[in-house]
């Protein structure tokens, strides 16, 4: 890439540049060339990283405060809220902030769906993104157990008890992870450490999905490699900036609407109950994030096959890549394609919507028709899809209107023949 | 629009949004420091009750006040003295033993020494009151400091008679 | 562009239906009335919350705590807003456990404003024992512990009615509208001119409700005038911020020729 050639103007820049070449990172990353075409579904990176500062600076911040005792969890969290100088909208930025943070998360996912940003050559930031998404469910997961209230307790008892469906060890196992006979103390301050521990896991994760995107640059909404640069591209900064903050200040504000007007609405009134280890809630619902998850869990009337599902339909995504067999990355020029994008979009709404009720009688019957779609999508449905469809045409470049590309221009095959252009 | 124009007019919306911005910034950034200031219970927390009755003249108590201990010292007639008898102008940190005693009887004082916040021992050093083993600061019968790197006196907090039995400090 | 505002516009709307279909999962049962703290510029009406105090203190007080409440709470801003001379005398009238003191022993004081509020039982068995095996829940964060909020312990407090003729009711078990599961442990507690209101308000059986819940409401957010009021200053200074940025991103997307 050009950047690679960067000299700095002064002299102790070039001194300092030569020993550690921070300015030509800098340099590399104002001057990364981004495709002109992008649209706002591409600025939800720029905005997961706010989501993912945001929710680090306030979490320092809570755990100054907050004391990971079975016994003083729930009153320290309260006094957060009541005493500590704007304890309130910290911990109000904090809980809402994940959710926000999946939300984007779920846009960030979709968009590379519907653009077909994980084929090649961009398999492995695609892969790093499905890491840093369980990294995410984890943290979220362990976060909701620190209030010590009682969806915290039976979210956590349940969840732990996943494990225990393990053959043979599945016992052993969830006694290690509670270090005890049930949740407890021990479970609580272990949760704490690693939900401090994780986002920093995160953190570096995604030095390596951006690392990983840098090498072959951005995909782009009409999914064809770059022809020319100096045409097609404008550099990283000003352009993606700002467009990035724009979209950023949009998407703080429905953010701030949360926090100032509905603190509480993402969350369950029956987590300002204390935790009681002798009384269960009538209904045990996670947090809207990991409904469909728990809606596949449930949809499946074996213990330890239903957690077998509901991993596989994460993990089915790490395979995606191979599963798709289309060359062409955009859903733009895939007619059939984009119908399918869109009905896997409503299964898995409706996977949210069945995993907030009870699961009985209509809904287990709609959680496991929509179960089994969600695995014909990538199973049966993608395979078959590449072989068959009958694509549009591509345009030549992404910034010229004149059609008559082919599926080649989409995938090139030869990684050195497009880094040459680049 | 006029060459002239154009720069002017992107120079002034490119200052305004970053003036904006920073000001912004600026306004986040205060919960995030100010939240490690006192809290609301801390700054309530309020005046420490000390019952005396039981002290007799020499004697003296140590109590918690703000997470600091707090010195009261029912002093000897010979300490009261002691302490009058000193010439202002010999002290590092020059006040009268009126100033510091509201009642000569009894002192009261911040046991925290003035050097790095060490306690200092009671009727230890060489002027008959506290001295400090952390730096060997000494202090007299009135908590003045006479010797050592220590820079001013034992600081005399808030406090007042409630009644003759009855100190209360805050 | 357009796109981006329908998209907004449509979370805008999610997030009020949301609001609304939570809060009120059971809302066109549930009762409600004019909430001087709802929506973006809520306000507590410090009268009715200084009213709610007195409900609290001479009905619920007896059973149910407040336990991260404190005295100091009563006279600080956004509240009830008592003279702190009024809090203090409040605080004084409650005695509390202290010490141990020289001698080793516990004592009893009256209450100081950095006192969080005297509790009924010593434990929450004596609390059950003293209440037929069910313990009368803490109120400090009771109105955000319950899905209905506010609107669900105004409807309880008003909602107890003879029982349908099928259902059978042990001893010591009311039955009540609106309650969850509609068995209660708690007697009906209000009653018109229960409590005999300094500021001259008709003490009904409703108004008295408003006043308490209000109340718990102020003890389950005691921040939320401010949170309001910021709120408002933070949304406003992101929409002139968003206003700035996107003319400075035609500007800058001008030189390139392609939309944003």
């Amino acid at each position: 890439m050009s950047d690679h050639n960067y000299t700095p103007s002064s002299k102790f820049g070039k001194w300092f540049n030569d020993r550690l070449p921070l300015l030509t990172l800098a340099n590399h990353l104002t001057d990364y060339p981004t495709p002109k075409n992008l649209n706002y579904w591409w600025t939800f990176g720029g905005i997961l990283t706010f989501c993912l500062i945001t929710q680090i600076i306030t979490g320092l911040v809570l755990a100054m405060h907050y004391i990971a005792h079975a016994d003083l969890a729930f009153s320290s969290v309260e006094h957060i809220m009541r005493d500590v100088n704007y304890g309130w909208l910290i911990r109000y930025i904090h809980a809402n902030g994940a959710s926000m943070f999946f939300l984007a998360v779920y846009i960030h996912i979709f968009r590379s769906l519907f653009y077909g940003s994980y084929k090649a050559p961009r398999e492995i930031i695609w892969i790093l993104g499905i890491m840093i998404y369980l990294l995410m469910m984890a943290a979220a997961f362990m976060g909701y157990v620190l209030p010590w209230g009682q969806m915290s307790f039976w979210g956590a008892t349940v969840i732990t008890n996943l494990f225990s469906a393990i053959p043979l060890v599945g016992e052993s196992i969830t006694t290690w992870l509670w270090g005890g006979y049930s949740v407890d103390n021990p479970t609580l301050t272990r949760f704490f450490t690693l939900h401090y521990l994780i986002p920093f896991l995160i953190l570096g994760l995604v030095v390596l999905h951006i690392w990983a995107l840098h090498v072959p640059g951005n995909n782009n909404p009409v999914g064809i490699d770059i022809q020319k640069p100096s045409k097609d591209t404008v550099p990283f900064h000003p352009y993606i900036v700002i467009k990035d903050l724009f979209a950023l200040l949009l998407f703080m504000i429905v953010f701030a609407f949360f926090v100032f007007y509905s603190p509480n609405i993402l969350g369950h009134a029956d987590n300002y109950i204390e935790a009681n280890p002798l009384v269960t809630p009538a209904h045990i619902v996670p947090e809207w994030y990991l409904l469909p998850f728990y809606a596949i869990l449930r949809s499946i009337p074996d213990k330890l096959l239903g957690v077998v599902a509901m991993l596989s339909a994460i993990f089915i995504l790490a395979a995606l890549p191979w599963l798709d067999t289309s060359k062409v990355r955009s859903a733009v020029f895939r007619p059939l394609y984009k119908q399918f994008y869109w009905i896997l979009v409503i299964d898995v709404l409706i996977l949210g919507y069945v995993g907030a009720m009870p699961a009985e009688g209509l809904y287990l019957l709609i959680a496991r028709v929509a179960t089994a779609y969600y695995f014909l999508h990538f199973l049966l449905i993608l395979p078959i899809l590449g072989k068959i469809e009958k694509t549009t045409p591509l345009p030549l470049s992404i910034t010229s209107p004149v059609l008559g590309g082919s599926a080649d221009l989409a995938m090139a095959k030869n990684i050195d023949v497009r880094k040459e252009k680049l | 629009m006029s060459d002239k124009e154009k720069p002017n007019r992107r120079d002034f919306i490119f200052t305004a949004t970053a003036a904006v911005g920073v000001v912004g910034a600026g306004a986040a950034a205060w919960p995030l420091i100010h939240q490690m200031n006192p809290d609301a219970s801390v700054k309530a927390l309020a005046s420490t009750e000390v019952d005396v009755s039981s002290l007799q003249p020499g004697q003296s108590i140590t109590v918690l006040w703000r997470g600091k201990p707090v010195f009261i010292k029912r002093r000897t007639e010979n300490e009261i003295s002691e302490a009058r008898n000193v010439k202002i102008s010999d002290l590092k940190h020059p006040e009268k033993d009126e100033d510091r005693a509201q009642n000569p009887e009894w002192l009261v004082m911040l046991g925290v020494c003035t050097h790095l916040g060490c306690v200092p021992l009671a009727d230890k050093g060489e002027y008959g009151g506290w001295f400090c083993p952390c730096h060997g600061s000494h202090y007299d019968t009135a908590g003045r400091i006479r010797k050592g790197p220590a820079p001013t006196n034992l600081e005399i907090p808030k406090y007042e008679f409630v009644n003759s039995n009855t100190i209360k400090i805050g | 562009m357009q796109r981006i505002f329908k998209i907004l516009f449509f979370l805008l709307i999610l997030n009020t239906n949301f609001a609304n279909s939570i809060s009120a999962e059971n809302s066109s049962k549930l009762l409600t009335t004019d909430w001087s703290f709802k929506g973006p510029f809520g306000k507590f009406d410090r009268a009715s919350l200084q009213r709610g105090y007195q409900v609290y203190n001479e009905v619920c007080a007896s059973c149910h705590s407040l336990k991260y409440v404190s005295y100091r709470n009563l006279s600080e801003k956004g509240g009830p807003e008592f003279s702190v001379k009024e809090a203090k005398a409040i605080a004084a009238s409650f005695e509390i456990t202290d010490g141990p003191n020289q001698d080793g022993e516990m004592f009893t004081r009256p209450a100081k404003l950095s006192d969080k509020f005297a509790m009924p039982y010593s434990n929450e068995e004596e609390a059950k024992s003293a209440n037929g095996g069910a313990y009368p829940p803490d109120m400090s964060v009771l109105v955000k512990a319950r899905a209905g909020g506010a609107d669900y312990i105004y409807s309880v407090l008003l909602g107890y009615v003879d029982p349908p003729e099928n259902i059978k009711l042990d001893d010591g078990v009311y039955y009540n509208k609106y309650m969850y599961g509609n068995k209660i442990k708690m007697p009906k507690q209000l009653s018109d001119d229960l409590v005999e209101y300094s500021d001259g308000t008709n003490a009904t059986e409703e108004q008295m409700a408003k006043d308490v819940v209000s109340f718990l409401m102020w003890t389950a957010e005691p921040h939320l005038e401010q949170r309001h009021k910021t709120g408002f200053r933070a949304i406003v200074y992101l929409i002139i911020l968003t206003v700035l940025v996107y003319f400075s991103m035609k500007k800058i997307w001008s030189r390139v020729e392609t939309n944003v």
